[in-house]
């Protein structure tokens, strides 16, 4: 069957439809990453994960969806009621609006705007505010604690996150997602893989995957900051968690991984690959390694991440100004040398604050 | 200026997934900062003491497993050696070795847990538990072996054991002493060096020498503290004086040392092991003792080097069938006490693993 050229027509109808399939696109993936963040988890962890329901356990987030839309919804009595009802909506939508921006394939996002990677960064941490509205509604120390320490990491983590993102522009020459990715020749993770580094960890530490999973931090503060959520509401946080991780992984495939590009394979394709792929070393690292203190998180921000992307972006601009001619090939080993340097200089002269404080 | 600040109570626990148990920390916080603690502990108390005096001395046995029910065995061996030691039973030999290998398997399986659970507490997201788990079962599978049951094993009886272990028991066990020391090297190989837990463990909950003896700290906690101190080796019971093994000690006292201290006592567990399966004799498994023992009027405290520190039992008779009074050495307990001196200063997430390092269970606790 043919479509016609103008389907669907008008202008109104033409952003419904695209929205209405991209938030279902979007939901679909998530539900398939927490399928595979369960799945992947247990066989990392010597168990064999929920493999009942459906074809290898893949319509398990259908029915535990199922299960939380039954639940009792409970709102704490002294808790401030307006609050906690906002918060999971204010957290989950604005992880929805940053694949507004995301290219699925050349030219299909549904608004290619010129400030494009601004805006991904301005919406995204919106979600944080949400957190805070949690911590503070739920009336629970635990909720308050794990919504303080969401709050700092955010402030913290937004400005290695940014100055990373700064040296993929300069590249580019361009802060639109579509143009972003139509520049890379060779996938940014060689050209710029301090600044990948930065934002993956920034980025991981943001969205609260872990070793930076303090914010719902279950062995401390039983579930952070959604301890007092319940049902629907609980459903909303838990889709914020995994939304958020599809749009790290989305975000980091469009400015490092090139995108949708690859050969032979559908664009879209590549690019739901590339995410995964992404978002499974997210797993992985959730599974391997114990989590920081909130001081050493502080830490890693400021005195790591931090002065590294100052300097990451100081030699893209250099590099950018005086060679912008040059092959990208002879860049590469340079650009891999100068990260080896500072990283292992780095973790030589400066350690993660610890200690006791004197009471 | 300065914004107005005021500390603020928190309760962690008792219903909490780091307590182990039922064990409620009155915390309060300047911030993420502990100022003071204030452990309360009770919620599981069950009057195991008064209870014995109303079970015969061999009745008595099942409930020493609900102590620490992590190392039911261990409890077994200690409350049989003191009733032994009371009524002056002499226990074969064959029983004497059986319990030496018993033991120090249930000091694996404990240990496991230790190390597994400590390391749940750093936010490992239930990894090494996991594995961790994988190992005990061999362990648990073992002691299903020989007792029939999988957690309160109630396999030592007044004089040796309930029956002799079956045939296939020994073949299993020398299969798993050949595989075990390479599971812990790759554990520990995997874990030891990890960035984040050594940033996180090292220094961080630190027990000072003097102060763990003052508080009459016991087993690992106490020997990372520094203090070479085991009752296997000070004050040899059963046939403990026939191995030969290390006793490993920390030098920092921290959270760190306590870890390594447990993951190096496993491999010195699988050492006497070895050497006890060697020497183990043929013959009777059980000394010719009377239903109802009724040992000779008197007192006595047989200790014991359980997984968890010194424990000891206190039995008092008056040549009856039960014991007139029985007390509980819990190693638990006595190295939780030092709980508040070690916390204080430190963040909320440390006090987290300073509790797990302590590795308590408790049932033992409140008893």
């Amino acid at each position: 069957m043919m479509l016609p050229a103008d389907w669907p027509g008008g202008f109104w109808w033409h952003w419904l439809v695209f929205t209405v399939i991209i938030i279902a696109f979007v939901l679909t993936l998530v539900m398939g990453l927490i399928w595979i963040e369960r799945r992947g988890m247990a066989r990392m962890q010597a168990r064999l994960g929920p493999n009942r329901v459906g074809p290898f356990g893949l319509l398990q987030p259908v029915a535990d969806a199922i299960k939380v839309l039954l639940k009792e919804d409970i709102t704490p009595a002294r808790g401030d009621k307006i609050v906690h009802l906002l918060a999971p909506i204010t957290a989950f939508f604005p992880v929805l609006m940053i694949f507004a921006v995301v290219p699925f394939q050349n030219g299909a996002l549904l608004a290619d705007l010129d400030v494009g990677v601004l805006y991904v960064i301005a919406i995204s941490s919106i979600s944080a505010i949400g957190v805070l509205m949690a911590g503070w509604g739920s009336n629970n120390k635990y909720s308050l604690l794990g919504a303080m320490r969401s709050v700092a990491a955010v402030v913290s983590y937004e400005i290695p996150l940014v100055l990373s993102v700064v040296g993929v522009v300069l590249i580019a020459g361009s802060l639109s997602m579509n143009q972003i990715v139509l520049a890379q020749n060779v996938p940014f993770i060689l050209l710029q893989p301090l600044g990948f580094l930065i934002f993956f960890i920034g980025g991981c530490a943001e969205i609260n995957r872990s070793p930076f999973d303090l914010f719902e931090a279950d062995s401390e503060l039983t579930a952070g900051f959604h301890t007092e959520y319940s049902g629907m509401k609980f459903a909303m946080f838990y889709l914020t968690e995994y939304g958020e991780a599809l749009a790290l992984s989305a975000i980091i495939t469009t400015l490092f991984l090139s995108g949708w590009k690859g050969p032979l394979l559908a664009p879209w394709l590549w690019f739901v690959l590339k995410t995964i792929t992404v978002f499974f070393i997210m797993v992985w690292t959730r599974t391997t390694l114990p989590r920081v203190r909130i001081d050493q998180l502080m830490a890693l921000s400021w005195k790591f991440l931090f002065p590294l992307a100052l300097i990451n972006l100081f030699i893209t601009a250099i590099e950018v100004l005086v060679w912008p001619e040059a092959l990208p090939w002879t860049m590469i080993p340079v650009n891999i040398a100068i990260m080896a340097v500072l990283v292992l200089l780095w973790s030589k002269f400066f350690k993660l604050g610890w200690g006791r404080v004197a009471v | 200026m300065t914004l107005k600040t005021e500390p603020f109570m928190l309760n962690i626990g008792p219903v909490h997934p780091s307590t182990h148990g039922v064990f409620r920390l009155r915390t309060t916080l300047d911030g993420e900062v502990i100022i003071d603690i204030e452990p309360i502990f009770g919620y599981l108390h069950r009057g195991v003491e008064k209870l014995a005096e109303e079970r015969t001395y061999t009745g008595f046995i099942p409930l020493t497993d609900r102590l620490d029910y992590l190392a039911s065995m261990s409890n077994n061996l200690g409350y049989v050696i003191a009733v032994e030691k009371l009524a002056r039973i002499k226990v074969p030999e064959r029983a004497e070795y059986l319990r030496v290998i018993i033991a120090e398997l249930q000091g694996i399986a404990s240990h496991l847990i230790a190390v597994g659970a400590f390391l749940n507490d750093c936010g490992a997201f239930f990894t090494p538990f996991l594995y961790m788990f994988r190992e005990r079962e061999k362990i648990v599978d073992l002691f299903e072996m020989v007792s029939g049951q999988r957690l309160l094993y109630n396999y030592m009886r007044i004089g040796g054991f309930a029956q002799d272990v079956p045939d296939e028991f020994l073949p299993a066990l020398d299969k798993f002493v050949r595989q075990m020391p390479g599971f812990i090297d790759e554990y520990d190989r995997f874990l030891a060096e990890n960035e984040i837990l050594l940033a996180r463990a090292k220094g961080v909950g630190i027990l000072t020498r003097e102060m763990a003896i003052d508080i009459c700290a016991s087993g690992p906690v106490l020997r990372a503290s520094g203090v070479k101190w085991d009752i296997r080796k000070v004050d040899p019971y059963s046939v403990y004086d026939r191995f030969e093994f290390d006793i490993p000690i920390g030098s920092v006292d921290d959270c760190y040392d306590r870890y390594r201290v447990r993951v190096e006592e496993m491999r010195q567990s699988l050492r006497i092991i070895k050497q006890a399966m060697e020497q183990i004799p043929p013959g009777e498994i059980r000394a010719k003792v009377p239903h109802l023992v009724r040992p000779p009027v008197g007192e006595a405290y047989a200790h014991t080097e359980a997984p968890k520190g010194e424990l000891g039992f206190y039995l008092v008779s008056d040549n009856s069938i039960a014991p007139y009074r029985c007390h509980i050495r819990a190693p638990s307990l006595m190295n939780l006490t030092a709980l508040r001196d070690m916390m204080i200063g430190w963040k909320v997430q440390d006090a987290i693993i300073i509790f797990g390092s302590i590795d308590i269970t408790m049932g033992e606790v409140d008893r």
